[in-house]
């Protein structure tokens, strides 16, 4: 079931559409992956999601229902953009951004305390915003983001500013979040932690929905028929072409593409006459491939 | 509780909290009552050691005028100036040499201080003081007019004007012009820096949740105006404890400290003065102390107060939303400066028309400015203590009242728009499309 459909969702800014006609459906307790060129409307949708603009025609519904601003309670947004009061301790600043969504103050003591163990930061509570490095400040903001445990999880480039552990780190709540039960909007640049945890994704350019739908199918319907085989010995073009053929330490590393051969299987039977096969494997394009080719297109 | 209390909560505490706050309210009361009790108090501490004034008399007749006093005693000598140079240069006692060279009712000149210090102003005038009495009976006597000094004395007249404000119930008020425009100037001036002072907070508090980016994060729970409204509403709050403060202390400073010095400054010093013969101003003889309350109570000020906080947080309410509008509009604080020009004009521009309408409180720019929101805050109060007829105080408050209602409602839609928007020139042409968004 989808946890959020948006539908046919249009906003004009004097000047420029930012959204044209866009819908989506985000499935429940998935991680959906939001991509698009800079510039091309993630952030206005993201914004519309939050009840931040309203968009000026279309519709946004949440569990089936039309979003209202109560519903922002259950969203929790960390902006790609984000800041913190910088003279503010860190300890305050996390609580009185808990109570702005709706938490009482004993709610988000009980939580921060648990997400503050958790991430071992307890000795930062009384320390001023501006003591921190930027990677320590993204971490209370994540957890600000994540304490009122809301249904909905809007994260733009949550990993901009972590060193590689505490990335790591954060991919793993991300996904032992969505493992109970939150749903995710993820908008990111970085197209190899799309293929890590997206299922689904829509990417965006020029204000419209230029490609939807599930990572694995989007990649399989990108494929370019080509493959890489490994054999004991060389062979030569038979119902197939031949792109590339190497060796490396005693194996023959080959590339070739489908050409009369109609399964996967038949073009395998093709090769098994030749010689050993070691290995075969369908050479699918990278997320970052078809990003950049749908986008350039 | 609510989101915007909350808000209004956080952007009291966090100013409240701040040592420059606390340290400028505790502070002003004190400077101002010390601006004016040390010099009162500076001249009550008399010098314990009774100085020497070292008198040549080349006449000879000035022996019974010089009387010795607490801090002056006078030695008559017969020696040459160089002689006591000498000899009482380094002397602590000295005080100073006085040379009386000739016939004083001849040559009001022929009197000279001499020291190695500069001659304090004190002894100069108590030494003259004394002089000229004794020269102004002498001339009087040469004419042989008996009872002469008597009449010349009878003759002297203070005209006192006393100024009558008509009550409204029929009973009439020793008013003062003088008090009304100093009460009128104080309250207009202070509404004028709170507004500046704190439109200004408003201002730099917006711009830094803009470039901190915390806005981004705050505005996914609260909505835009609700963050606008809170942080203007916190700041009013800040003015107003402020204020309270500052009238407290002020009446508790001056209550303690006068009760401490005052008194007994003002019998000493006109004790003084009156012993030197000098005119002594006549500030405080009973009877005027008397009219002087009188005065004082001729002032409503119950309504000055109540008219001072309302006025303050229309004036208040109407500018903080445009500044808020022009905080949000900007990339950072530098280029705030072209944008609140035009904000803080009309605000200068009121305080000059204060100045003015209070030589002519009922004049055609008295009433027009105070009518006009942007300036009403600041010229009603410079009019307010000479009175003003009541449907014209309800009609200026109404106008405000709309006009800030309107103002906020117009820096709202330029304030949600602006927030979100980053890295664009912003032009006056572009915040007036937003309004209409």
């Amino acid at each position: 079931m989808a946890l959020l459909e948006v539908e046919n969702v249009v906003k004009q800014y004097a000047g420029h559409r930012a959204l044209d006609g866009v819908s989506l459906e985000v499935p429940e307790n998935t991680v959906y992956g939001l991509l698009g060129p800079n510039g091309a409307g993630k952030t206005t949708l993201i914004r519309i999601i939050n009840c931040i603009t309203a968009p000026d025609s279309g519709e946004v519904r949440l569990n089936g229902k039309r979003l209202t601003p109560k519903d922002v309670e259950s969203i929790g947004y960390l902006p790609e953009e984000r800041g913190l009061y910088k003279k503010m301790k860190i300890g305050e600043q996390a609580l009185y951004l808990a109570q702005l969504k709706g938490m009482t103050k004993s709610d988000a003591l009980k939580a921060l305390k648990y997400w503050f163990e958790k991430f071992e930061i307890e000795s930062w509570w009384d320390k001023k915003v501006e003591e921190l490095s930027k990677g320590m400040a993204q971490k209370v903001q994540f957890i600000t983001t994540i304490l009122h445990k809301p249904s909905l999880l809007i994260f733009d480039e949550p990993f901009s500013g972590f060193d590689p552990v505490n990335a790591d780190l954060m991919k793993r709540e991300i996904l032992s979040l969505r493992d109970n039960g939150a749903t995710i909007i993820f908008s990111t640049h970085n197209m190899e932690t799309v293929e890590d945890l997206c299922e689904n994704i829509s990417l965006v350019n020029k204000s419209k929905i230029v490609l939807q739908g599930n990572v694995a199918e989007i990649r399989a319907s990108h494929a370019t028929n080509t493959f890489v085989v490994r054999s004991a010995n060389s062979f030569d073009e038979n119902g197939f072409e031949l792109l590339s053929q190497t060796m490396k330490n005693n194996v023959v590393e080959s590339i070739i593409k489908k050409q009369h051969a109609e399964t996967n299987s038949s073009l395998l039977s093709l090769l098994i006459k030749q010689t050993e096969i070691l290995s075969f494997e369908e050479l699918l394009p990278s997320m970052n491939d078809i990003f950049i080719k749908t986008v350039t297109k | 509780m609510s989101k915007i209390s909350l808000i209004i909560k956080r952007e009291y505490t966090t100013r409240v909290m701040k040592k420059s706050f606390i340290i400028l309210t505790f502070l002003t009361p004190v400077v101002f009552a010390g601006m004016i009790m040390i010099p009162l108090w500076l001249s009550s501490i008399k010098d314990g050691t009774k100085k020497h004034i070292f008198v040549i008399d080349q006449t000879h007749s000035y022996n019974s005028v010089l009387k010795n006093n607490d801090s002056y005693v006078f030695d008559f000598v017969d020696k040459p100036a160089d002689e006591i140079r000498k000899k009482n240069d380094k002397n602590e006692d000295f005080g100073a040499l006085l040379i009386i060279s000739g016939d004083l009712t001849k040559n009001p000149k022929a009197v000279a201080l001499y020291s190695s210090e500069q001659v304090n102003m004190e002894l100069k005038d108590y030494v003259s003081g004394l002089l000229k009495n004794y020269v102004e009976e002498q001339k009087l006597a040469s004419h042989n007019i008996p009872n002469l000094k008597k009449m010349v004395e009878e003759s002297r007249t203070d005209i006192d004007i006393t100024t009558v404000k008509w009550g409204e119930d029929g009973e009439d008020k020793v008013g003062s012009a003088e008090l009304a425009l100093g009460i009128g100037m104080i309250s207009a001036f202070m509404i004028y820096m709170f507004i500046v002072i704190y439109g200004a907070q408003v201002m730099s508090g917006v711009v830094q949740e803009k470039t901190s980016r915390i806005v981004e994060v705050i505005i996914s729970s609260v909505k835009p105006f609700e963050l606008m409204m809170g942080k203007i509403i916190g700041i009013a709050m800040v003015g107003l404890t402020q204020f309270f403060l500052w009238v407290l202390l002020t009446v508790v400073i001056s209550t303690v400290v006068g009760s401490f010095i005052g008194g007994k400054v003002d019998v000493d010093a006109l004790q003084q003065a009156n012993s030197m013969g000098m005119q002594a101003t006549p500030a405080a003889s009973p009877s005027q102390v008397q009219e002087l309350v009188a005065m004082l109570n001729g002032f409503d000020f119950a309504q000055i107060v109540v008219l001072f906080v309302l006025y303050f947080l229309g004036g208040y309410l109407l500018y903080a939303s445009l500044f808020a509008a022009v905080g949000s509009a900007v990339d950072s604080e530098t280029d705030t400066q072209q944008f609140s020009l035009p904000l803080t004009l009309p605000i200068i521009f009121a305080i000059y028309a204060a100045i003015y309408s209070a030589q002519n409180p009922d004049g055609p720019l008295a009433l027009w400015c105070s009518m006009i929101p942007f300036t009403s805050p600041i010229v009603m109060m410079v009019r307010l203590p000479f009175g003003v007829p009541t449907w014209q105080i309800i009609l200026s408050l109404l106008i405000l009242l709309l006009s800030f209602i309107g103002t906020t409602w117009m820096a709202g839609k330029i304030y949600r728009t602006g927030i979100l928007m980053y890295g664009k020139k912003v032009t006056w042409k572009e915040m007036c499309k937003w309004v209409k968004y």
